[in-house]
């Protein structure tokens, strides 16, 4: 494990995470795109486990960054991953929540309300995309996200059910050679 | 914050602890259990303040909800208590992270282990295709929406260009665009 790559994480995830919008959900496409299309740190099905183990773990959505990190330099990897992530935006946090009444009425608040929303649906629905062409090979893996995705759309729920639900039906559809 | 209602005395131990458990309980993610200790067992915030602090968290780049946390973690105890805060909230996530991962790694030779990955894997994807479409059927409401969202789709999903760059030039034509109509 080489210092240079730990560097090289470390800088691109600050910036992604710098210039995010919308959440840890929207960088998905931005991160599949540093770790495994342009470093190779990772391949597709890597990227696929860490994505399913990172929504069953407890805890913030950001652990997807830790579980890169862990693929490309073990504990320290994993480390460097989540506070580069989290450190710079925890930072200009508190920063602003100091300064809010100073910058409640500029007129960027105007600008960001109107111009990142639809952005941000754009986003969400990239992150489906590449973690889909990440993780789903099969019909049944059609029939589970579809499913999965109408579900949660129609009825809110804490998503680690439908996970678990589709976990049971993945373990028997595999035992009877469906998979 | 016009009105600054009184808020409890809360310690340092305290803003440990309490995160500590936001982490332990954050099972789908930490939305439910923040707004549960900190608002219902903590009473640290009014549930308007939660949502108004929600909504600055939001805005700001990066994790959302950490971002929120880290601003309840400021207010009361500065620099410090973020530290503690953070440290709190990914002690024990990290921990079964770790558990987790070792265990894939040792067992994902099993059948049933690679068959509960592909489901869990696809449900996620899912998840996140669900809330997209909640988000659009809340957002894209005119055909200027419904144009943005489809060209942040379409370079960051479709064409996979770099998200700094695709987001800084979608944004500066959003607010041209938007200047425009009101000259119109």
């Amino acid at each position: 494990m080489n210092f240079d790559t730990l560097l090289l994480m470390a800088q691109t995830f600050a910036m992604t995470a710098i210039v995010s919008i919308g959440g840890i959900a929207t960088m998905i496409p931005e991160i599949h795109r540093i770790a495994v299309e342009t470093y190779s740190w990772m391949d597709d099905a890597d990227f696929a486990t860490a994505f399913a183990i990172s929504q069953v773990a407890p805890g913030p959505n950001v652990l997807l960054m830790s579980l890169v990190g862990w693929r490309v330099a073990g504990f320290a990897g994993m480390m460097v991953a989540t506070l580069s992530t989290v450190l710079p935006t925890a930072a200009l946090s508190m920063g602003f929540s100091r300064l809010e009444g100073k910058l409640k009425n500029t007129p960027w608040y105007a600008i960001i309300n109107q111009s990142f929303p639809p952005l941000i649906v754009g986003l969400m629905l990239s992150s489906g995309l590449v973690t889909a062409k990440a993780s789903i090979h099969s019909v049944f893996g059609v029939l589970i996200a579809a499913g999965v995705a109408l579900y949660s759309y129609h009825k809110k729920t804490n998503p680690l059910y439908p996970i678990f639900a589709s976990v049971f039906l993945g373990i028997l559809a595999g035992r009877f050679g469906l998979l | 914050m016009p009105t600054e209602p009184q808020h409890p005395t809360v310690s340092l131990w305290d803003l440990f602890t309490g995160f500590f458990l936001v982490g332990l309980f954050g099972f789908g993610g930490i939305a439910a259990s923040l707004y549960h200790v900190s608002v219902e067992k903590r009473k640290w915030l009014s549930s308007d303040e939660y949502a108004q602090t929600l909504a600055i968290g939001q805005i700001l780049p990066g994790a959302s909800l950490i971002n929120m946390s880290t601003i309840i973690a400021d207010r009361f105890h500065g620099l410090l208590g973020v530290v503690l805060a953070l440290l709190g909230l990914f002690t024990f996530p990290l921990i079964i992270l770790t558990a987790l991962i070792t265990a894939y790694d040792h067992f994902s030779h099993l059948p049933d282990v690679q068959s509960a990955t592909t489901a869990a894997a696809a449900a996620a994807v899912g998840l996140t295709f669900g809330i997209g479409l909640k988000l659009a059927k809340g957002i894209v409401r005119s055909k200027t929406t419904l144009a943005f969202a489809v060209l942040s789709f379409l370079s960051i999903g479709l064409f996979r260009l770099p998200m700094l760059q695709s987001i800084v030039g979608l944004v500066t034509v959003s607010i041209m665009f938007s200047v425009w109509q009101s000259k119109k």
